[in-house]
């Protein structure tokens, strides 16, 4: 029997399955380092006022990290619920720019496949399941690739959220060893990695400030205005240097 | 009922974003500097949440050495732009925090 043969009569259920594990495999590194975040999560939910069971029920159902990180820090600050959603959505909507970028791929499956690939569409798998697209031709079964890379990072952040949230109920006096600066320090673990040019230092500058300056509006929506001027801050920077390095290169 | 409200609200707002575009399955191109802005906003929104929770940790203004918020998010920032590693940062930054409020009673 030829090599040819026996790879053609490989079922296509062996094929689906090689993709979906290679999927969890390329994600496993990030999963990695989802894992502290998916903790202290859980462990800062009840100080932050959101229930066990709430904390459980956000990864379980809205699963996006750094959105319910966020949410914990507007919970625990009496921000309002719309304000809450507001913020949620503002910072979600990086996932439309990786969804543009994937239509292409899915484009082809049924809806019964698309929405659960679209709900797992977190950063970790967009990193992931771009690399398999543009690794290879043959995208026949790439979307088990999709769904191995989703379901392992859902199933570890739902885990680790829940570790978390039994940690903060056995040692539920941890509100008082001040763990609201838990939620600062994270915070700034998040942000000085971005912090690599003038545009996004002068960003973050200007969205303290405002934050301070509107720290008297109600329900937290100084939150708003500080994202905003900060955004608009550092675009118009980075537009304003993109220009000129244009300019220079023009000019001989 | 107010967490199931806020737990719906995200999931709808988070999987109407993670899903128009595959809905549809239409082609879309974003102006470049959609992007650019949309780069800036984790940071943004995470600074505007940090900078008035070290500085007001207690319902007030606390602008000086002694408050234990501001010097450990300074020590926090310091770490974080040495080691670049964010559970470095975190272990750091606590133990700044606990022995500063709680060794030198802050």
């Amino acid at each position: 029997m030829c090599a040819e043969k026996i790879v053609a009569q490989k079922s296509q259920r062996a094929l689906r399955l090689a993709e979906f594990l290679a999927g969890a495999k390329a994600t496993l590194p990030l999963i990695v380092g989802a894992i502290p975040f998916g903790i202290i999560f859980g462990t800062l939910a009840e100080p932050s006022g959101l229930s066990a069971l709430g904390a459980l029920a956000m990864s379980l159902i809205v699963f996006a990290g750094s959105s319910q990180f966020i949410a914990l820090g507007l919970l625990a600050a009496g921000a309002a619920i719309p304000v809450i959603i507001a913020t949620t959505f503002v910072v979600n909507l990086r996932h439309l720019l990786y969804s543009a970028n994937l239509v292409p791929k899915v484009r082809h499956l049924p809806q019964r496949w698309r929405i659960p690939l679209a709900f797992g569409l977190t950063d970790e798998t967009f990193a992931a399941v771009s690399g398999r697209y543009m690794g290879s031709d043959d995208l026949t079964h790439a979307h088990w690739f999709y769904l191995g890379s989703m379901l392992a990072m859902y199933g570890n952040w739902v885990l680790c959220t829940a570790l978390g949230v039994g940690l903060g109920e056995l040692f539920p006096d941890m509100t008082e060893w001040g763990l609201d600066f838990a939620m600062s320090v994270t915070f700034i673990g998040m942000v000085v990695p971005y912090l690599r040019n003038t545009p996004m230092w002068a960003a973050v500058i200007v969205a303290g400030a405002m934050a301070m300056a509107t720290v008297g509006l109600p329900h937290k929506l100084g939150l708003m205005v500080a994202a905003v001027c900060g955004i608009s801050t550092g675009l118009s920077l980075l537009l304003l240097q993109q220009r000129k390095v244009a300019a220079q290169e023009v000019t001989p | 009922m107010n967490e199931v409200v806020l737990i719906l609200g995200m999931f709808a707002v988070t999987f109407s974003v993670r899903y128009v575009l595959f809905a549809v399955a239409g082609r879309v191109h974003f102006p470049p500097w959609l992007s650019t802005g949309l780069g800036f906003v984790p940071p943004v929104v995470l600074t505007a949440i940090i900078v008035p929770a070290v500085l007001i940790p207690q319902g007030e203004l606390w602008l000086s050495w002694r408050n234990p918020w501001l010097l450990a998010g300074l020590f926090s920032a310091l770490v974080a732009l040495v080691r670049k590693d964010l559970l470095t940062t975190i272990v750091a930054g606590m133990l700044c925090f606990m022995l500063l409020r709680f060794g030198l009673g802050f």
